[in-house]
């Protein structure tokens, strides 16, 4: 094998949307030598398609909006199962970062009196979210892009060159954190476009890949979403958090079915957008749960007052968080009250005169339009839920957005996990890569100058390589040269299509591990898990490296199934119902499971023959119990309200 | 409406040459063009390289051209076309091609960098930024380009001219000029950069003869030639010295008619 190109840097963070790109930015400035390695080209990341808005507690649309208010509504969204240190810091420094944005010369929508505007969003108890019409992603990726380059030009004018200190490698994919001992050492990639193999060492690297949507059938993510950063971490050493809890966005376009799970924003409904069965009725006043009982609009005429008149009326039930509004979808398809094609209403055109519309929700009029053929402005859009988030992640210091147990590892943004507990709030997630992305970006240039530059082995840069090429040798005729390894797996039956393992895999999740849970299900997805991924080792492909999809694909399988495995393990052993966890043999929040968090970790390092086992499978679970609220954050809750949530002992400490 | 057999031609090779390839493939109601590329993907051809993300039409990622014309592959119905039409798709013609609909779009982000930066003003802290509606108006705009460099590809000033690349930024940059010069807090003349002058001299703006194409392939509706470019160049030189100024503002005065 040829010899692999290396490179040296401070810090290298892996994913370009905006917590990779808010990390970089933080690290150059800190005086880190920054790597920005992402699977797209620069400024294409999944970000883009956030559409609401950034939660900041600005206090622009209603001054008693404050970070406490915020604080309290994210840990109600996440039902307390948040790791609070990142709630009370995020709602604390989230109108910083937006401010900030705007310095970098970021537009947002303005109120009367030129301040940014902000707008209604589910769970949220003011109009709280800084946004851009309804393409407030592309806003916030543009002008972290543009101040990439700003910072670039900077670099040009002293050093001569445009990336001396900070350098982005577009359309690359990591295939490997690498260490020297307990310690990172840097990462093992591609050239999507070549094929060719690199290594950046670096004693930092942040993950900032997001999600893991595309392991499911209908998900609103883009192809990207193939769990890389989370595989990443858990082969690095470090464990995953509360990996059940996924969110199954309310409202995905169901028709037709080349767009199925593509996003309709919350925003609809933040703007008056009603939800409606195919008896007409708004059926979202049936669904209002208990603890949220006194928080909700009981009468149509009340939530219909509360847009105009929100300090007297209560808000209507559309605007529960999302967890409650897709189990509601859900039922009611299920109750045989769904549309033609197996969702529900939701409608804007007689909320709203048709310029309105248009302005307010250009995208979505757009999308719409070009893709359904439908006119919102005179006609109701059919509406399911889509997977869209997990909340599960790497388990994180709350301050530093450091990795437990692996000096060096850093993750922030959507792979990151505990900020938003057991589900998350529209528009938290904006605001989240950018807090979060700023405090793994300083801290992991902060860790990187300070210390020792670690060591890359070339056995590992070499075990890395063949893994990455075992797709192809897959493909040769039996004994052709592909090492002992490839033989044998090739005894265990004929090549497999990466694309069909992949339908697989999302058909098994969507199936089995969706929006409600069973026991025998997830059963069953663990044996089905355990055939694909025995399948996945002879996924062969085509052709050569050079800008190859399948192949590609091919790598991606594995990150997709461990994932899966993590999602469907702990969704298995969550006895409750919570957030993104549904279980419809287990139907109640369990107060007792409140302070438990499950961590999976990779069951053998060296990625061994465990994996054939559907028992034993490539996890192995655990639980903790977590640090106790500090008593002033719990202060901000009425005692009536905690006990909701709250075990007893937890209550009276 | 039920499935049927479509007959496509994709070019496929590389930086040493390619040729079309013709296909038989299935399409079912309600598809675009990129479902039909992934099926060919899944079934007839895994190495078939695109590039393509959101699938919506928000990343502009999928750029080609279908039937000779720059589109996104992700907002191209195929009921646009009739059953019996061959439907081509080919990589977007500006830029040198990677593999099959890749293309090397580097060009553009050349281009990006030579744009300076906003700049911020001096002693207005984060959060005291105060702006009206009106006054963001037309650089959001701006700010709607998902960067699918549809309107690069297509601008005749490049689109056969390899020559004129280095001195011309192309609609994209040229809108990027216009959008920072027409924000409302930019301080950039402070620092004795003139940014619509600076659009003329070295970016490349005189190049333009207002065809308006690039407004046309735009997937996001951006009047880039009506309130961009033009303005950009009407603040650049004195208009009585630029003929084709005063041509467009008769052209845009008669479609408004």
């Amino acid at each position: 094998m040829s010899v692999v190109e290396r490179q040296e840097w401070d810090v290298v963070v892996v994913g370009a949307g905006g917590a990779g790109l808010r990390a970089a930015i933080e690290a150059r400035e800190r005086g880190a030598r920054t790597a920005v390695i992402c699977k797209s080209l620069f400024g294409k990341a999944h970000t883009v398609m956030a559409e609401g808005g950034i939660a900041a507690a600005m206090g622009n649309a209603n001054e008693r909006d404050d970070w406490t208010v915020h604080f309290r509504d994210t840990l109600r969204g996440g039902k307390f199962l948040n790791q609070w240190r990142m709630a009370e810091l995020h709602a604390k420094e989230a109108p910083d970062r937006v401010w900030e944005l705007e310095t970098w010369g970021a537009l947002f929508d303005r109120t009367k009196d030129g301040r940014i505007s902000q707008r209604n969003f589910g769970g949220h108890e003011y109009p709280r979210l800084a946004h851009v019409g309804d393409r407030t992603g592309l806003e916030l990726i543009r002008t972290l892009q543009q101040r990439i380059v700003a910072l670039q030009q900077e670099d040009h004018r002293r050093t001569g060159a445009y990336e001396s200190r900070l350098k982005v490698f577009q359309e690359c994919t990591v295939t490997r954190v690498l260490k020297d001992g307990s310690r990172v050492c840097g990462v093992f990639a591609y050239e999507r476009e070549s094929g060719r193999f690199f290594v950046l060492e670096a004693p930092a690297v942040v993950i900032a890949t997001g999600g893991i949507g595309k392991s499911f059938k209908v998900t609103s993510n883009s192809w990207e979403y193939t769990g890389d950063g989370h595989a990443l971490a858990l082969l690095a050493g470090a464990p995953l958090l509360n990996m059940e809890f996924v969110q199954f966005h309310p409202t995905g376009m169901v028709w037709p079915p080349s767009v199925k799970g593509i996003l309709v924003t919350e925003s609809v409904r933040g703007d008056g957008g009603v939800l409606r069965n195919s008896d007409g009725e708004r059926f979202m006043f049936d669904y209002v749960p208990d603890v949220f009982k006194e928080k909700y609009a009981e009468s149509e005429a009340e939530a219909d007052r509360w847009y105009d008149d929100p300090d007297r009326n209560r808000r209507p039930p559309e605007l529960l968080p999302r967890d409650e509004v897709a189990r509601a979808i859900n039922s009611e398809v299920k109750a045989g009250r769904g549309s033609p094609h197996g969702g529900v209403f939701l409608d804007v055109s007689t909320r709203m005169p048709a310029e309105t519309v248009k302005r307010r929700l250009p995208s979505m009029y757009h999308q719409f339009k070009e893709l359904a053929d439908v006119d919102i402005t005179a006609e109701a859009m059919e509406v399911g839920p889509t997977c869209h988030y997990v909340m599960g992640g790497v388990a994180v210091d709350s301050d530093t957005a450091a990795a437990r147990g692996v000096p060096g590892l850093y993750a922030a943004g959507e792979v990151a996990g505990g900020m938003h507990g057991s589900n998350r709030l529209g528009g938290n997630s904006l605001s989240d890569l950018l807090v979060f992305g700023r405090r793994a970006g300083w801290h992991a240039a902060e860790y990187a100058l300070g210390g020792e530059r670690p060591r890359v082995a070339e056995e590992d840069v070499g075990s890395a390589a063949a893994e990455a090429l075992r797709p192809f040798s897959a493909e040769a005729g039996a004994g052709a040269g592909a090492g002992a390894a490839g033989a044998a797996d090739r005894a265990g039956g004929p090549p497999e299509n990466p694309y069909a393992l992949h339908q697989e895999l999302q058909q098994t999740m969507n199936d089995l591990v969706g929006i409600i849970r069973r026991e025998a299900e997830m059963e069953q997805a663990l044996e089905k898990l355990a055939e694909l991924r025995v399948r996945a080792r002879r996924a062969g492909v085509e052709g050569h490296r050079q800008f190859n999809p399948g192949w590609h694909l091919a790598l991606d399988l594995r990150n997709m199934l461990l994932v899966s495995e993590c999602v469907a393990r702990a969704a298995l052993e969550r006895t409750e119902s919570r957030g993104g966890h549904t279980r419809e043999d287990h139907a109640a929040m369990d107060r007792r499971w409140r302070n438990v968090n499950l961590l999976c970790r990779l069951t053998d390092p060296t990625d061994g023959l465990a994996a054939t086992d559907p028992v034993r499978g490539q996890i192995t679970l655990d639980r903790e119990t977590t640090d106790p609220v500090r008593p002033d954050l719990l202060a901000l809750f009425e005692q009536e309200e905690l006990a909701k949530y709250l075990a007893d002992e937890e209550l009276y400490r | 409406m039920s499935g049927y057999e479509a007959r496509f031609r994709v070019w496929r090779g590389d930086q040493g040459g390619g040729a079309l390839e013709d296909f038989a493939v299935e399409v079912n109601e309600g598809e675009v063009v990129l479902d039909i590329i992934h099926r060919l993907q899944a079934t007839q051809a895994p190495d078939l390289a695109v590039r393509w993300n959101c699938k919506a039409g928000k990343c502009g990622s999928c750029s080609a051209e279908i039937n000779g014309r720059p589109r996104l592959m992700c907002m191209t119905r195929m009921s646009v076309f009739t059953r019996e039409e061959t439907v081509t798709v080919t990589p977007l013609r500006a830029f040198p091609v990677v593999r099959d609909l890749v293309t090397d779009v580097g060009f553009n982000y050349a281009k990006a960098r030579e744009v300076p930066a906003f700049v911020p003003p001096a002693g207005v802290g984060p959060g005291e930024y105060r702006m009206t509606q009106e006054d963001v108006d037309r650089s959001q705009e701006f700010r709607k380009c998902i960067e699918c460099f549809l309107c690069q590809d297509t601008c005749h000033v490049v689109r056969d001219h390899e020559e004129n690349k280095p001195a011309f930024a192309g609609p994209r940059f040229l809108m990027r000029v216009a959008e920072l010069d027409m924000h409302p807090l930019d301080a950039a003349a402070g620092t004795g950069l003139d940014r619509a002058r600076a659009a003329q001299d070295e970016h490349g703006l005189g190049y333009c003869n207002i065809t308006k194409c690039c407004t046309e392939v735009c997937p996001e509706g951006i009047r880039i030639t009506d309130n961009a470019l033009i303005p950009l160049k009407e603040r650049a030189v004195d208009r009585k010295y630029d003929p084709l100024v005063w041509l467009g503002s008769k052209i845009r005065r008669r479609r408004e008619s």
